[in-house]
């Protein structure tokens, strides 16, 4: 039997640079295909092209053995081709049902909608692949997990049966990604074919059944799982042996550097986001804060850092009270900041790399008065991307055309260069190579053995286990457990973080 | 990767890269414009009835030929002629800094115009009194005046998006509004000459002239010069221009910075709110030196064109600025020799804009390439109630 899907010498030349290279790819019925590559290795490029978004330079694509133009993503539906994307594509404000029927409504006496027929089909889709939802429940209201099988629902309603997932667990947490996993091995019980794309290579050894690996546009080798470490699957990745490990010493705590208690944060919309917060960081170590999407850490964050109003209670930095002052008192008391969001706050995407490099310090470092000193911000530009390996044909490139890896490191080099008595990253490596990642967490370390007191904030609990010296948790606005690193596993800390209390967390420990 | 080595040769290409578009679009106004010029020609249509094809696609050659040429000849056919051009280019020059350094910094000063006629009111509010004071004193005072009721006036906008979020576009139009009304109210009161007979001011004393040179071509001008370099090391090499365009380009990222972007939105503001101002004062001191109604024939609305074409480049500006000079010294020959009237002048700005604003139309039209955007383009507005 043919394959469900092969693509054979694919070939996409964008203006100087070619994104894919000749890449083959075979996919067979029933099979789960993890598709593995560092950020901006080639692997959206190559799934938007089979999608119909982009038109590859050379290649074809056959589907069932023959060959397919796809030119867009309505012919790429018609062939059973659906794609659920890494940012969710619903509309919060109109019901599951609503999400699923739009761009292929039922309807009754050809102008009116018919929101019954819809929603008996996706009962049916929810009973046959065990996806359970309320067709009739509203999207803002639903987990994130949910949503995603909205995603999911809303592909295999068009009656898809090759399903392309794109980094579908960067939101879930541990114990949704398994309750994904197992839906995933349904549907290819049931026919459906899957391309998993992803960087995680826990998750690729756990689901798939094959598994193939693009590096710089090429596929540069395809492993079965049961003959693959992550060692072998992150060299093949990044093209060198890779430390997965962290490595680090005992942590030397000194005094307490950021003293937050009793702190209460509203959202934007108003709500209370953070709710009665109180914890401490020491010099010398690192407190992880844990937690899903969404749970209060950004707005936390926000308000030790100066940018968002703290309703009430203290947060105190070396001594000094911080709460409700600006952005550059709070940086000038010696604290540093990797944002969540490179793109949104970290970064002006168009200006050089050397104007980022001295975005928070342009007005004293690097001035004369009101005039720039071009020479020192040249100088200390050049040195800093050396020191920090930020890979850039020059401090003029605009940042906005580095790769995530490197935008970031533009960032760190930024912040890790001034003195610092705290550190603030959250989601350091969100985004980042495995090579990237490997070099930021080593730096991260060395601030801590510095003597600096880290916050670090990430929703990869790997990350937050392996960096960590203590690990809070954050739930619904709430630290709802402060615990040691190395006590804590992995199941416990999904436990927290979906809101299970603490002392029954720890019962559950002490039955095992 | 991305290959992006700065050899001098590549430097140029990225120059021409940036002038294309606009040069394409003058280009296919000019085209458009001729069209209309020989549509709106009667002879043409004569010439077609009584002689036939032949005579009429002559006549068609002709019509074109005299406009343009007419237009040519009227703004750089003479040395007076040149002067004409670069008097008229002046207030351009002030307007279109004033708008573009509000693009720069992410607003969109419509209010130029409104800016620019309370600054006229302001200088010859002091420009005609103060009968003592020598000129070394008296001018500097009243171009003074003038940058510190647009700063003002503009300011204000800027205040009011900075503590409560009202938009400066729709802020600034109103604002307009009340200018002309409180122009044309003065005309008959306070700022009336005495005794006052009609809506005109006392004229400027001569203590207050910005001294004409050549021809009628006054000392604006190489203050425009001045102030457009002025505002370019302003802009990219302090850092209150890196502050400005931080806040301009990504508000979040400044406000993370530490950059107090409600200060930055008022202050940049009120920098354009007093280039508005000059462009009054320039033209008021240099030129008319009375204040009567209709004092401004829209500059405050071409400087938006002008910023555009520019790409809210000083530099870009002040070449943006000469075009629109010329081409407007230019019509006024037009008018007399070929009978055409002015308006199509207005016209063929109202093209350029058009193919500012929607470039896809040139790139289609001319098989241009798209490049990515940069800094200039894409701070235009940051979208409503943002």
């Amino acid at each position: 039997m043919s394959p469900v899907l092969e693509l054979r010498g694919i070939t996409k030349q964008f203006p100087g640079v070619l994104a894919n290279d000749n890449v083959n790819l075979t996919l067979e019925k029933g099979e789960i295909h993890a598709l593995l590559g560092e950020n901006g290795a080639g692997k959206t490029t190559l799934m938007n092209i089979l999608y119909g978004l982009y038109k590859p330079t050379k290649g074809e694509i056959y589907i069932n053995g023959k060959q397919a133009e796809i030119s867009g993503p309505t012919d790429a539906i018609r062939q059973g081709i659906g794609m659920v994307h890494q940012h969710f594509m619903l509309i919060p404000v109109l019901t599951v049902t609503e999400n699923v029927m739009l761009g292929e409504e039922s309807m009754r006496h050809g102008v009116l909608l018919d929101r019954k027929a819809a929603a008996k089909r996706i009962t049916e889709i929810s009973k046959t692949y065990h996806l359970e939802v309320d067709p009739h429940a509203y999207v803002r209201d639903l987990p994130v997990g949910i949503q995603q099988r909205v995603e999911i629902i809303k592909v295999l309603y068009r009656q898809a049966n090759i399903l392309i997932l794109d980094e579908p667990t960067a939101v879930l947490t541990p114990q949704e990604v398994e309750e994904l996993f197992n839906i995933m091995k349904l549907l290819t019980g049931q026919g459906v074919s899957i391309i998993f794309i992803t960087h995680k290579l826990k998750e690729v050894l756990a689901v798939s059944q094959k598994i193939s690996v693009i590096r710089r546009g090429k596929t540069v080798g395809s492993a079965k799982p049961a003959e693959s470490t992550e060692q072998s699957l992150a060299e093949l990745m990044v093209g060198r042996p890779v430390e997965l490990v962290v490595k680090k010493k005992k942590a030397q705590p000194s005094k307490p550097v950021l003293v937050v208690r009793n702190l209460f944060v509203k959202d934007k919309r108003d709500r209370i986001a953070v709710d009665n917060v109180s914890f401490e960081v020491r010099g010398g170590e690192i407190l992880g804060i844990a937690g899903v999407q969404g749970n209060g850490q950004t707005e936390l964050v926000e308000a030790i850092t100066g940018l968002r109003h703290a309703e009430s209670g203290t947060i105190q930095i070396s001594g000094q009270e911080a709460a409700n002052k600006t952005p550059r008192q709070i940086t000038e008391i010696g604290v540093s900041h990797v944002p969540e969001d490179r793109q949104r706050e970290g970064l002006v995407l168009s200006f050089p790399i050397k104007d980022n490099l001295i975005l928070n310090t342009y007005y004293k470092t690097f001035a004369k008065g009101i005039v720039i000193d071009e020479q020192k911000v040249n100088d200390t530009a050049t040195k800093w991307v050396a020191d920090y390996d930020v890979r850039t044909p020059s401090i003029e490139t605009p940042a906005g055309s580095l790769s995530g890896g490197n935008q970031q490191k533009v960032i760190v080099a930024r912040e890790f260069s001034r003195p610092m008595k705290l550190l603030i990253t959250s989601q350091p490596t969100r985004g980042v190579d495995v090579g990237s990642i490997e070099y930021i967490h080593a730096r991260i370390i060395d601030k801590r053995d510095e003597g600096a007191a880290v916050l670090v904030v990430s929703t990869e609990l790997d990350e937050v286990r392996a960096l960590s010296d203590r690990i809070a948790v954050m739930f619904d606005g709430k630290l709802v457990a402060i615990v040691p690193a190395n006590e804590v596993t992995k199941e416990q800390l999904g436990l927290l973080m979906a809101g299970v209390p603490e002392s029954e967390v720890l019962i559950k420990l002490h039955c095992k | 990767m991305t290959k992006d080595e700065k050899s001098p040769s590549k430097l140029v290409k990225q120059t021409f890269d940036l002038v294309l578009i606009p040069m394409l679009a003058v280009l296919t106004a000019l085209i458009i414009g001729g069209f209309i010029i020989v549509a709106t020609d009667t002879n043409v249509y004569t010439a077609f009835e009584e002689g036939g094809l032949g005579v009429g696609l002559s006549a068609v050659g002709t019509s074109i030929l005299v406009a343009y040429g007419s237009m040519f000849s009227g703004s750089v056919g003479s040395w007076r002629d040149i002067s004409e051009s670069l008097v008229a280019s002046t207030p351009y020059i002030f307007a279109g800094l004033a708008v573009a350094v509000s693009f720069r910094g992410g607003l969109f000063n419509v209010g130029v115009e409104g800016q620019l006629i309370l600054a006229v009111m302001a200088s010859v509010y002091v420009g005609s009194r103060f009968p003592f004071l020598p000129w070394i004193i008296h001018l500097p005072l009243t171009i003074l005046a003038g940058m510190a009721a647009g700063a003002l006036w503009a300011g204000l906008a800027g205040y009011l998006k900075a503590k409560t979020g009202a938009h400066e576009v729709i802020n600034t139009i109103m604002m307009n509004y009340i200018v002309y009304l409180f122009a044309d109210w003065s005309l008959n009161g306070f700022l009336c000459r005495v005794p006052c007979s009609s809506p005109v001011s006392p004229p400027v004393l001569p203590s207050a002239y910005l001294p004409q040179f050549f021809y009628r071509l006054h000392l604006g001008f190489p203050l425009a010069l001045m102030v457009a370099f002025g505002v370019w090391w302003l802009l990219f090499k302090t850092t209150i221009g890196f502050e400005i365009r931080t806040v301009g380009t990504n508000p979040n990222a400044a406000r993370y910075g530490g950059i107090q972007t409600t200060r930055v939105m008022v202050m940049t503001m009120a920098l354009s709110g007093a280039l508005a101002g000059l462009a009054g004062a320039s033209e008021l001191l240099g030129v008319n030196r009375v204040l009567a109604s209709g004092f401004s024939s829209g500059y405050g609305f071409d400087a938006i064109a002008l910023a555009l074409l520019g790409r809210s480049h000083p530099l870009g500006v002040v070449l943006a600025s000469l075009l629109f000079g010329t081409l407007r010294s230019g019509a006024t020959r037009m008018q007399s020799l070929a009978s055409i009237p002015t308006d199509i002048i207005s016209i063929i700005q109202a093209l350029v804009i058009v193919f500012i604003a929607a470039p896809a139309i040139i790139r289609w039209v001319y098989r241009v390439k798209a490049k990515g955007t940069d800094e200039g383009s894409t701070v235009l507005v940051q979208g409503w109630g943002s």
